[in-house]
């Protein structure tokens, strides 16, 4: 009985289908496979266990977890604790967006086709960019297709990346960059912005690089606002890249861009950014979406897939995934994208929270989260030895720098119910940054919380 | 009909007020859906924020009003209902696994259970943010740790990263780590071997590996030309790519001779586990020779695909591989002693009373994912393999078999088998015939399919069989879904050979929410979003 209940055969019916096949047993179907590598033995793990089984083994495994309910979340980086709707969840979790294939048939996947469009509208009009695909795995593979893009089209695998990009996504980038071969070039931070000046100078037409031997780069990264929270100006950079030649990429905040002027509007060729804050729980890291948009003429080299509305033999409107001549599974190894399965759930969940938020909501969301965060900020900065990373103007995220090593913190805070942040450390692998925490507040996070925190803090950095 | 687009089809639209129009007929109706744009209407709305007790300061009190854009960003203002209604009614215009049978060859659409979904939804689960400290995630890591064991055990393999989100990126990590290998060896080399049944995401990943592809061809019974092989494996071959059962659902006989001849060259073998649902308690990749594995969680391990995703694909390798994978790795932390990791990797701040941490590999090629992977899906698979248990896997693996060599049989009277003999968990049909004999193509028969009720199958794929349906049951069809889709299909061969068949297939599907899609002119001209055309 157990561990049968997903293949429906009675013993009548197997014997039925093999005396059809014109065999004996099931092993027969198997003698194709030589002798010597058959598995002589039976798998080594647990036999079958019934479904209250299973969800009592995940209840006691659970309770080894601390959830947002048991650590009041005060961590962001690139993973935010935002409230989610109930139609949101209640939608995105329909059967039939949650086990469609991929629409490779349109007839019958109108529904997925509709919603990614309407997601692709979405993302469009936040970032000012007039192509956006139907997603990709996560923030930082929307980085690496970002600078493979920028790569091909420039013809120039020289990449200078701000450190004030996600860390991990630059992680992500560096192992990448072992197989395409991109000479990723990362620029050193002060304060907590990108010190573009080490490496350029802004100002002057002509000879822009510092070091006279430095080849100039294909694509440049940034990040607005940036990893730490901060906001730079990045005008003069997208003019040198302009002038240079160079593609500008610039990785984005999706709520933030409720406010902020968009990457569209900054001048950015390719906008990348992390949807998750839009519908999708923390999740422990995953499934997320990356976001994924660019200029129009970018388009033939666009990665992953891209859902255009067409006709039907009706004349109806009908939507269809297009420009497939781009993808893999034609162009095969002149593809310049391996993508397949991407993050459709999470872009349908983004589209649905995105309209249920509307106009008001999502602009309204972006100020509560960058008021509790500069309140918390400010809050804490009160409190003797804590000091600022930066003095930039602040979004969702800030860095403080602590007396001890941000690890300890955390651990101490976790006791005390808060998870109080991020530690740099190793995050940014380098000892410079052991003391500093990053936080963030959403727009979850109360007075109270806030007040508790900083109390929780002077006492625990003693 | 006059031509339009959008959901202006719709009869009494009223543009200027904004608001769109309801659903004429929203039981069952195959009007076109409205956009969510178009039912938008100024100051209507859904959302709401709970209150905080924090003082509201103005924006550019924090933000220097440069920063700051002008108008709103243009999302649709709704109300709750109707944004209900809207993706309801788009949900009843979509095919899904809880629907019915779904038999895409090389996609293993198999039944997700519901089971996986309770699980995926516990707070205690979903509610985790991925860079709480380890103190605070030792469930978490059980569960990552335990899948990876059950992934070598399954595999045969030695130990696994859990970070790829897909398939393709389980691929390119599988390259890197065979780059990092050969590297370690001051060895380089610099092509990679795919046969020609591969598929496309093979040579997509080994251009993005930096490899170039050199491509061998099927033999006569549908296998791998081990000869092919032969004279390509040199010192330049940094590996060879195999599919195993391949794309024409047959099972690679001479596996043990092809991993002698690239195991002889210096060379390794990748095995891309598209299709790993035939094999599961039968034989293991590790035991054939396979020093890489990818796994689609999404397929055999049925996580539901989410129309496109989210997948899973973690990669499982053997012991000498093990010091490349990606990291930081979950492990438990009693085995932390294995040789493959720096020595000086220490958590970040431990607990004596942890049982798990994280540890990065000695010589870790670095992330492949901006935290840990698709973790949800992750514990979706472990909780479908503890239901199934060692034993349920193997049945799942016998009946999938047994499902697509009945059909195979069954179907062999009006269909030609591209290569008649016993197959795994899929089988591929050539309509060569159809096609010059009444001008009947396989895109034909898929759309006419659809039409009886059934998704299609995989379509001219494999790229080498001329017209090819490929057929993958699952073994989550019953024996009556079975004879009902092989009735259809007998059905579709009895009308083809009707005079005016292909004119009258060209009109195919008219039962579905839209009539065949033009997608020429979607290419044609590009509407990617709904203000490129208005």
């Amino acid at each position: 009985m157990n561990g049968r209940g997903f293949t429906p055969h009675t013993e009548e019916e197997v014997a039925e289908m093999l005396s059809f096949i014109g065999i004996n047993s099931i092993d027969e179907l198997f003698e194709v496979i030589p002798e010597v590598i058959r598995l002589d033995r039976e798998l080594n793990f647990a036999m079958a266990m019934s479904e209250a089984d299973v969800i009592d083994e995940f209840d006691r495994i659970g309770r080894n977890n601390k959830a947002n309910s048991d650590l009041v979340c005060f961590a962001g980086g690139g993973a935010y604790d935002h409230d989610i709707s109930y139609a949101t969840r209640s939608l995105a979790g329909r059967s039939e967006f949650v086990t469609a294939y991929t629409p490779y048939q349109p007839e019958v996947s109108q529904g997925v086709l509709q919603a990614v469009f309407e997601f692709q509208t979405l993302i469009s009009r936040l970032v000012e960019l007039p192509i956006t695909n139907a997603s990709l795995y996560d923030g930082a593979s929307a980085l690496v297709e970002a600078v493979n893009l920028g790569v091909a089209q420039s013809g120039n695998n020289r990449v200078f990346v701000s450190k004030a990009v996600n860390p991990n996504w630059r992680a992500v980038l560096r192992t990448f960059a072992k197989g395409s071969g991109h000479d990723i070039i990362e620029i050193d931070l002060t304060n907590g912005v990108t010190n573009w000046d080490s490496i350029i100078s802004l100002d002057s037409s002509d000879k822009v690089l510092t070091e006279s031997s430095m080849q100039l780069p294909g694509v440049v990264v940034v990040s607005y606002p940036n990893y730490f929270g901060c906001l730079e100006d990045v005008e003069g950079l997208r003019s040198w890249a302009n002038r240079i030649g160079a593609l500008f990429v610039v990785v984005y905040d999706p709520v933030a861009s409720g406010v902020l002027i968009p990457p569209g509007a900054l001048g950015a060729d390719i906008a990348v950014g992390e949807g998750q804050a839009f519908g999708t729980a923390l999740s422990f890291g995953g499934p997320y979406l990356g976001l994924f948009s660019c200029k129009q003429e970018l388009v033939r080299r666009l990665p992953g897939r891209l859902v255009g509305e067409t006709l039907d033999s009706n004349g109806r409107s009908a939507y269809v995934t297009t420009l497939r001549a781009r993808e893999q599974d034609i162009r095969r190894e002149k593809a310049s994208s391996n993508v397949c399965t991407n993050q459709t759930l999470m872009a349908v969940t983004c589209a649905i929270q995105m309209s249920w938020l509307g106009r008001q909501g999502l602009k309204e969301l972006a100020k509560r989260c960058i008021n509790a965060t500069n309140f918390l900020r400010s809050r804490v900065l009160e409190v003797d030895d804590i000091f600022a990373l930066s003095d930039a103007p602040h979004v969702r995220d800030f860095a403080i720098s602590l007396p001890v090593t941000a690890d300890v913190i955390i651990e101490r805070m976790a006791e005390e119910g808060f998870l109080a942040g991020i530690a740099l450390g190793p995050q940014m692998e380098s000892d410079e940054y052991s003391n500093v925490l990053l936080v963030s507040a959403t727009e979850k996070r109360t007075l109270r919380e806030i007040e508790t925190y900083v109390e929780l803090m002077r006492k625990v950095i003693k | 009909m006059s031509t339009v687009r959008g959901g202006e089809v719709a009869a009494g639209r009223s543009s200027l007020r904004g608001g769109g129009v309801a659903a004429s007929i929203p039981l069952l109706g195959n009007d076109s859906e409205p956009t969510i744009f178009e039912l938008s209407a100024n100051q209507r709305s859904s959302c709401s924020f709970r209150t905080t007790g924090i003082e509201d300061y103005p924006l550019d009190k924090f933000i220097p009003k440069k920063h700051l854009r002008e108008d709103e960003v243009q999302l649709p203002q709704v109300s709750e209902r109707d944004l209900v209604a809207h993706f309801t009614r788009l949900t009843h215009r979509q095919y899904s696994v809880d629907l019915g049978a779904y038999p895409l060859g090389s996609c293993t659409m198999k039944y997700n259970p519901k089971l996986c979904d309770y699980v995926a939804n516990m707070p205690s689960f979903a509610n985790i943010h991925p860079g709480a400290p380890s103190s605070a995630i030792q469930g978490w890591l059980e569960v990552l740790v335990r899948l990876e064991e059950i992934l070598c055990e399954v595999t045969g393999m030695y130990c696994a990263t859990l970070q790829p989100a897909a398939g393709a990126a389980g691929e390119l990590t599988g390259l890197l780590l065979m780059r990092a290998f050969h590297d370690s060896n001051g060895d380089k080399r610099t092509h990679i071997i795919i046969p020609d049944s591969a598929h496309g995401t093979n040579p997509a990943s080994v251009t993005l590996g930096g490899y170039l592809v050199t491509t061998v061809p099927t033999d006569s019974r549908g296998c791998v030309d081990v000869s092919s092989v032969k004279k390509v494996a040199g010192s330049n071959i940094a590996g060879i790519m195999l599919t195993n059962p391949n794309t024409l659902g047959i099972f690679e006989e001479e596996i043990v001779e092809i991993a002698q001849l690239i195991h002889g060259c210096g060379g390794l073998l990748y095995y891309d586990g598209a299709n790993f649902n035939a094999i599961m308690g039968k034989v293991r990749p590790g035991d054939m020779g396979f020093d890489i594995v990818h796994l689609n969680l999404h397929k055999t391990f049925a996580t539901p695909h989410g129309g496109g995703g989210p997948g899973a694909g973690p990669v499982v390798v053997s012991k000498r591989l093990a010091k490349f994978l990606p990291g930081p790795r979950p492990v438990r932390i009693a085995d932390r002693e294995r040789s493959f990791v720096k020595t000086n990797s220490k958590p970040e701040h431990s607990h004596s009373s942890q049982v798990y941490g994280w540890e990065m590999p000695e010589s870790s090629i670095g992330r492949v994912h901006s935290w840990h992977g698709n973790s949800l899906v992750l514990a979706r698979a472990l909780a479908y393999i503890l239901y199934n248990g060692s034993d349920g896997l193997k049945h799942a693996s016998e009946m999938a078999v047994l499902n697509a060599n009945w059909l195979r049989k069954r179907l062999s009277n009006n269909y030609d088998v591209a290569f008649d003999r016993t197959c795994m968990h899929e089988l591929v049909l050539t309509l060569t015939k159809f096609k010059k004999d009444f001008g009947v193509r396989a895109i034909d028969l898929a759309k006419r399919l659809m039409e009886l009720g059934f998704h299609a199958p995989t379509i001219y794929f494999p790229l080498i069989v001329d017209e090819a349906l490929m057929i993958e049951p699952t073994e989550t069809e019953s024996l009556q879904t079975l004879e009902s889709l092989a009735g259809a299909l007998d059905q579709i061969a009895e009308e083809a050979r009707e005079v005016g068949a292909s004119s009258k297939f060209h009109e195919y599907p008219s039962t579905t929410p839209v009539g065949r899609v033009d997608e020429a002119l979607a290419a044609r001209q590009l509407i990617p979003t709904y203000d490129a055309k208005h």
